[in-house]
Formats: structure tokens, sequence, C-alpha cells
């Protein structure tokens, strides 16, 4: 049991996350915060038999992945804003093709090159909005490395599962910062494998024909099944098609199966929310001050609760109503100028009783900069 | 998909021309194409087939193949596709010498989106983004490749479809990263912009501009394009460098 327990940054975490969950191959461009993941990643995957490689950009990191995903690979590749920029049309094809990966962004400040080397939540929008067009998308975060690591599993059963791109969000203080983890014995947490299809060779094999639960059932690239696979609309066969009904019918259920399936999808962790007057909703980093004010308010008596997502994409709006019914005040907290503010605004039924507790100096959020606008809230000025 | 006349149809014949030759299984080919005219020939093989996005095609391929090195990869490219946007991976990819087969399909011209000029159209082209003719130096593709390491290097044409189909076997047999680069016509645009004529006078151009390696008439009219292949040596191939250090860290855990 000993051995299990480590020391280590949350990039690391990442790394164990990633290996637990079966990762295969990674592609990667050296980018601060995220460059530890790929060091770690070019010594661990050799040594399992899986294969590391350094592209020339975040492109073809992505391209990639995505290649080595269709041969039937577990697939990851980590950068950080500016790569995570220029990864959006890629990400896009993911999207579209229905290719498993996951997409490590260690924040950092922008935009642009911002601040390399402080922490910052300032992608949470581009995570929902970056690629091109219509479209459905999983993003998670945490804020612990124990967190850290067992979401980075959950990345890679989403994307198995669902057959889409998972981005995982973290940020430069968790990925830089130094915690204990323990890394769960195999099988402790259940792993998932994409399904693959039993059509056997020679029989019309329907690649993008998805089943009553939405999932679509692979073949890998090199085996008995040859087919197409198209960043344009395509019909069940993947070969392009401009027909209202394929195109409809395709968009449907590329943000269906996800948009359905909030509830499923969704994680997230409270703390005293049961009778909270005053409650916080943070992620992340973030989430490490909110809970510390929860924790230090509670002692006093007072009734502060924090809701911690982990699921940003599709957004538990729902739940989030839910949890957010009778409280007299919701504080979103997160480093960036209220990028999930907005979508709280909408969820909740009094929008006016949201407020936002930021920072966006890449300096960290401290429990006294979360206590401020309570207090301001509360009518007892700064 | 192709307009009557275009050339890629032919890359496309001497290409199944040199598949067959070779007694390869369609289940062990995967072709991946980026964005362009070029980029539909995946529509009309019976491979495994990854239709991608503009430029970033052998980035795809790099992928496929690294994971599973035992496939052979083809990856037919436009010349904007592998030049203008992908220029930085084709570069990559010829230096890590990965055994991938790039074909340029060269029209000097963007077809799809109607008659622009690309890297490699050259000076005094005329193009819808060029209207007062191109000032633009184009890439000599086979100069470019074997500088950025390629392993194997060659020139071919629309018109020599025998030349074609065995410079593609022999490309797709080489270990290694090889480049083709096929002349091909697009009277369309590039023959309609440039008075070249239709298509037959175009084909008939590349017969008379061109010549085989190191001939006599090269030496005589220095102008003349050579043909064939101009590089093909033995070197240390990526995946098999990739499974040494697999092994090796294998050994060592």
């Amino acid at each position: 049991m000993s051995e299990n327990i480590k020391f280590v940054q949350g990039n690391e975490a990442c790394v164990e996350g990633a290996l637990y969950a079966g990762l295969d191959f990674f592609a990667g461009y050296p980018i601060t915060p995220s460059t530890e993941i790929a060091e770690l990643l070019s010594a661990r995957l050799p040594r399992k038999g899986g294969r590391f490689i350094q592209m020339e950009d975040e492109i073809a990191s992505l391209c990639a992945i995505i290649g080595a995903s269709l041969t039937g690979n577990k697939v990851m590749t980590a950068t950080s804003g500016p790569g995570f920029s220029l990864m959006q049309e890629a990400l896009g094809y993911a999207v579209m093709a229905e290719i498993p990966c996951v997409i490590v962004n260690v924040q950092r400040g922008g935009p642009s090159t911002g601040i390399p080397t402080h922490g910052s939540q300032g992608d949470v929008n581009q995570a929902r909005w970056g690629t091109h067009g219509d479209h459905a998308i999983i993003a998670m975060t945490a804020s612990n490395h124990q967190d850290v690591f067992s979401v980075t599993v959950e990345a890679f059963n989403l994307a198995e599962t669902y057959r889409t791109p998972v981005i995982l969000l973290f940020d430069e203080v968790v990925g830089h910062m130094r915690e204990r983890l323990v890394i769960p014995e195999p099988g402790d947490i259940p792993l998932v494998d994409r399904l693959r299809t039993s059509v056997k060779g020679g029989v019309d094999y329907h690649p993008y024909l998805p089943r009553e639960d939405g999932r679509l059932p692979m073949s890998d690239f090199g085996g008995v099944h040859r087919y197409n696979v198209t960043g344009l609309v395509h019909d069940m066969w993947g070969f392009p098609s401009a027909e209202p009904q394929v195109a409809h019918d395709l968009m449907r259920h590329l943000v269906d199966k996800l948009e359905n399936r909030v509830n499923l999808i969704a994680r997230y962790k409270e703390y005293y929310l049961e009778d909270a007057e005053h409650l916080l909703i943070s992620y992340g980093s973030a989430a490490r001050s909110a809970r510390h004010v929860v924790d230090n308010r509670r002692m006093r008596g007072e009734r502060l609760g924090l809701l911690e997502l982990q699921t940003l994409w599709p957004f538990p709006a729902d739940m989030i109503r839910e949890k957010c019914r009778g409280a007299k005040s919701v504080i979103v907290v997160e480093l960036n100028m209220g990028q999930l503010l907005q979508s709280v605004k909408l969820a909740v039924e009094q929008p006016e009783n949201v407020f936002l507790a930021n920072r966006i100096d890449g300096v960290f959020i401290t429990p006294q900069d979360i206590l401020k606008i309570l207090r301001l809230i509360r009518g007892k000025g700064v | 998909m192709w307009c009557p006349g275009c050339g890629h149809g032919t890359v496309l014949n001497g290409l199944l021309q040199a598949v067959e030759k070779l007694g390869l299984s369609k289940n062990e080919i995967v072709m991946v194409s980026g964005i362009g005219c070029s980029a539909r020939i995946t529509g009309y093989v019976d491979f495994h087939t990854l239709h991608t996005i503009h430029g970033r095609a052998l980035a795809f391929a790099t992928g496929v193949k690294m994971s599973r090195p035992e496939l052979n990869l083809i990856v037919p490219m436009g010349d904007g596709d592998a030049l203008a946007i992908g220029g930085n991976h084709f570069i990559h990819a010829a230096r890590r010498n990965i055994d991938i087969t790039a074909i340029v399909m060269n029209n000097r011209i963007y077809g799809m989106t109607g008659g622009q000029f690309s890297p490699l159209s050259g000076p005094g082209i005329m193009a819808t983004t060029a209207p007062f003719s191109n000032i633009d130096n184009d890439f000599d593709i086979v100069k470019l490749s074997r500088a950025a390491g390629a392993t194997f290097v060659a020139r071919t044409t629309t018109y020599h479809i025998k030349q074609m189909a065995d410079i593609l076997r022999q490309a797709i047999l080489h270990e290694g990263f090889s480049v083709v680069e096929i002349l091909t016509q697009c009277p369309t645009y590039f023959g309609r912009k440039n008075k070249a004529g239709d298509a037959p006078e175009m084909v008939n151009w590349f017969k008379d501009n061109t010549t085989p390696i190191g001939s006599k008439a090269k030496k005589e009219n220095p102008a003349l394009m050579e043909r064939g292949i101009f590089v093909q040596e033995e070197k240390a191939e990526y995946c098999d460098e990739y499974d040494k250090i697999v092994n090796r860290a294998m050994k060592g855990s």
C-alpha cells in the first residue's frame, strides 16, 4: 500500500490518472505550465509499450492523437492557452468525426502569451465554444491532486463512452503545486473501453449509425472494416453528404448525445449545502480558497456552503438551479472575469442574487478576497 | 467530384496500378488526405480512409503510423495543402523519416476555392489573387524534400502514367519518408487563367517541358524540368527507432 502513496505535482497526478485509465499514445508540444505531463509520459509510456511523440506544434499534436485513436488506442495531449487556441480546428474535427481523445489544458494567464507561469481559469468559455460551429463538448476540472487523478480517469471513460473529445481544464496552481496522491489499486476505479462493432468482416458496417442509446460501435483502422472518416457532414457510412435530413440528424446526434445526458456526465462535490444561506460555486484551484472560507465560517456558525463543480460542460444547469434555490446569495468564485458566472445566472431563478468573487492579476484568490465580497453582499462594507 | 480534364483522376489511376502491382491487402492501407480537390481522392478508394482538415494530413498520418507501424500510409495532398498551410508538417515528417508516402498533386493553383495562386505557382502566373501576375517565388519540392530529410524523392507527371505507377510503387515500398511530386493539370482554373489550353494541351506541355534526370536534353536545354527518382537512400526509420526505445525502456523498468 505504501508504494501507492506519492507526493507529486498536479501535472504528475494527471499523468498517473491517464496511465491508470489505460493511456497508450501521447503527442504533445512543450508549453508552460503543462510541460511536465509530456516529460513524464516520454519516460512512462514506452515502459508499458505505449508511444510518445513530440510533434512540431500543438495543431499536429491533436491531429496525431486523433490518428492514433482511430487505430484503437486511448490517447491524450496536453497544452496551455496558446496551444489550446491552436488546437481548436482539430478539436472540432474530433467532435464531428466522433474520435475519443483527451485534451489537457493547464490554464495560464491570457490572452496571448499572458502570464505563462501564473494561474488562471480564463479558458472556460474557449473550451465550450473555441471551435467553430454548433457542438457539444465535455470539459472537467479538479481542485486537488486526488481529484485530478480521478477526473482524468473519468475523462478517458467519458471520451470512450461517448466517442468525443474531453477537455481537462486544470490550471497552473493545481498543475505545479505538490500534494499527496494515493494511487488506487487496479480495478478500484472502473475503466471503460470503447464499444467495438460485432459486425463481421464482409458484412455492411455502418460506422456512423448511432444505436438507440446514442453510442456508435467502432472498428479500428487496420481492421476488417474499411470506412471513411471525414470532417464533412457525413452519412452512416462516413461519406460526405449535403442532404438536409442527413445534416440535421447528424447535428442533433452530436449535440444530443451529450446534452441529453448532462446529469449522467455531471460530477460535483457539495459542502454544507443543505441549509446554506450563502452559497459559493467554484471549481479548480479557486475552489480551494472557497472551501477554506466555508469550513472556517461554519465553525463560527455562519451558514455558508460550497458547490464545487468538476464537470463544467455540458453545464449542469438543472442541478445548479436546484441547489441554489433558497440561497440568499450565490457567489461564483473563479480566476477570470466571470466566465462561468454567466452560465450560473442563466441557470438560477434569481440571477440578481448571483455575484462574482474573482482575481485576474495572476495572483491566486485568497479566502480574504472572497470574504470581502461576502461582506459587501451582506451590506457590511469592505 | 473532379472537373472534366482534371489530372487528379490520372494520379488515382497510377496509384491504384501501383497498389495492385504490390499486391497489398486493402486492409493494410490507410489513406489520409487534407482539404482541397486532391483531398477528395479518399472518397474514391476502398482503403481505410481519413479525410481530415486543411494542411494537417501528415500529422494525422503520423499518429496512425506511430500507433500501427505495420500499416501502409499513403498521403495525397495538393500543392497548397502540402506546402502552404501544411508546409511545417511536411518538413517535419521528412525530418523524422517516418515511413509515409506523401504525394504532392501539383497543379500550381488552388482549385477548390476557384483559382488562387499557391506556393508552387511561381512568378508570372495569373491567378484570381494575382490579377497583375504573381510575384511569389515557388518552392522546388525536390530540393525542399531532400533538404528536409526525405529519403525518397521523385517527380513525374500525368503524361508519364507508366513512370508514375512505377515511381509510386517504389515510393510505397521504400522504408522511410517518400515524396512523389506529380505535375497534374487544372484546365478549369490554371489553364484558363494562364491561357495554357485545354487538358490535352496541358498534358502535352508536361511531355514537352520535362525530361528524365541527367538526360542529354537537359544539358542542351536547362529550362526543362527533370523527372524520375532524385533521392533513394537507406536511413533509420522513425517507428523502427521508437521500437528500440520501447525495448530499452521495457527492459529498464
